[in-house]
């Protein structure tokens, strides 16, 4: 009854590529892209970048951080149920042992003058790398007038009109349907 | 009576945060500062700039930080279960239903408009973080941001390493 020796090293290899992914989401969000993307995409070849922006699009339809919900959906792609626990479990920990390790001894860990300086510099870097992420799959993604013009007024209405993500998820799709139904339709017009 | 208290606050935290990050920040400070008055207004402050110098989604490291100061270590397990809990359940089931569902023409049709959207996530997330830490008023953070962009983009160096770098560069400048 017990897992394969493949199947416990690819739980294991799960397990530490997100405990790698947890250890490094700063300020949260989607700071965890640059290493996830590197770890899945290009590292393991879990999934490839189209599946990797179709995951992000779930994730982003449903409540709590994306890289918790990523780590499920990756992990139950690769390994099933079991896998989805190994790698939510990968993620959460580093967050959880650092917290409770600071809960515990550490009360003036926010006033530590070292620490303040490495985030002054790491802090730029996550926007520059994060925009990276963006450029990198916006190549694989957009390939014609109508991504490109999808991409343009979804970032209109977040960065101007201040909509809310899940909204925007909710109109792409709307637009994708109508989009590929307006296609079918004047195919079969030319046959 | 408390644990329970806990594990059915953060679920409920858990359930309703849409967007993930600072988007979830009112509700959490609502249940836990002004209805079960588990931590001050400072305190909830005192954890925000901890959370936002540590590793960790916001809402772990307050459910976490918040069980332990109610009931140790139990405490902190049973918030941090509690928060993930809504997420594990919803995206375990889309999981499933878009991974059956791959072929289907109507499923491809709404993967075709989600794709660019999450593009302009991406980069609106890098431009929405880059001006709420100031980053883009100062002419040195703007030459840090490019940097990492480029070798990011150019280089297969990986961005564990590149973090680390501009990290320990912040503290050498």
């Amino acid at each position: 009854m017990f897992p394969s020796k493949q199947k416990l090293a690819l739980y294991r290899q799960l397990f530490t590529t997100f405990l790698k992914i947890g250890t490094f989401v700063f300020g949260g969000g989607y700071a965890m892209l640059p290493v996830m993307q590197k770890e899945i995409v290009n590292r393991h070849q879990w999934m490839t970048e189209e599946d990797f922006v179709d995951m992000l699009a779930v994730t982003q339809s449903a409540p709590g951080p994306v890289a918790v919900n990523a780590s499920i959906f990756i992990g139950y792609k690769i390994m099933g149920f079991g896998g989805a626990i190994t790698a939510l479990i990968g993620a959460v920990l580093p967050a959880f042992t650092i917290i409770l390790f600071i809960a515990t001894f550490l009360s003036s860990y926010r006033d530590n003058y070292y620490l303040n300086l490495f985030f002054n510099g790491v802090r730029p870097a996550i926007v520059g790398l994060i925009l990276g992420v963006g450029l990198k799959t916006g190549k694989k993604i957009i390939h014609s007038t109508f991504d490109f013009l999808l991409a343009i007024s979804a970032l209109f209405l977040l960065l101007v009109v201040d909509l809310h993500p899940f909204l925007l998820i909710v109109l792409g799709a709307l637009a994708g349907l109508l989009y590929s139904r307006q296609q079918k339709l004047s195919s079969k017009e030319v046959e | 009576m408390m644990h329970w208290l806990l594990f059915k606050t953060f679920f409920l935290i858990g359930a309703f945060s849409f967007g993930g990050g600072y988007a979830m920040l009112p509700l959490i400070q609502e249940e836990v500062v002004q209805n079960h008055s588990w931590l001050t207004a400072t305190q909830f402050a005192d954890i925000l700039s901890v959370a936002e110098m540590t590793p960790g989604p916001v809402s772990i490291n307050t459910a976490t930080y918040v069980g332990y100061q109610v009931c140790g270590f139990s405490g902190s397990f049973l918030a941090t279960l509690g928060v993930v809990l809504p997420s594990f359940i919803l995206i375990l089931t889309l999981t499933k239903i878009v991974l059956k569902n791959k072929n289907n023409p109507y499923f491809q049709g709404v993967f075709r408009g989600l794709r660019p959207v999450v593009v302009a996530l991406i980069v609106g997330a890098a431009i929405i973080l880059g001006v709420n830490t100031n980053t883009f008023s100062n002419l040195q953070e703007i030459i840090l941001t490019l940097s990492a962009l480029g070798l990011f983009y150019f280089t297969k160096i990986h961005p564990i390493i590149l973090l680390l770098g501009f990290g320990i560069f912040g503290i050498l400048l």
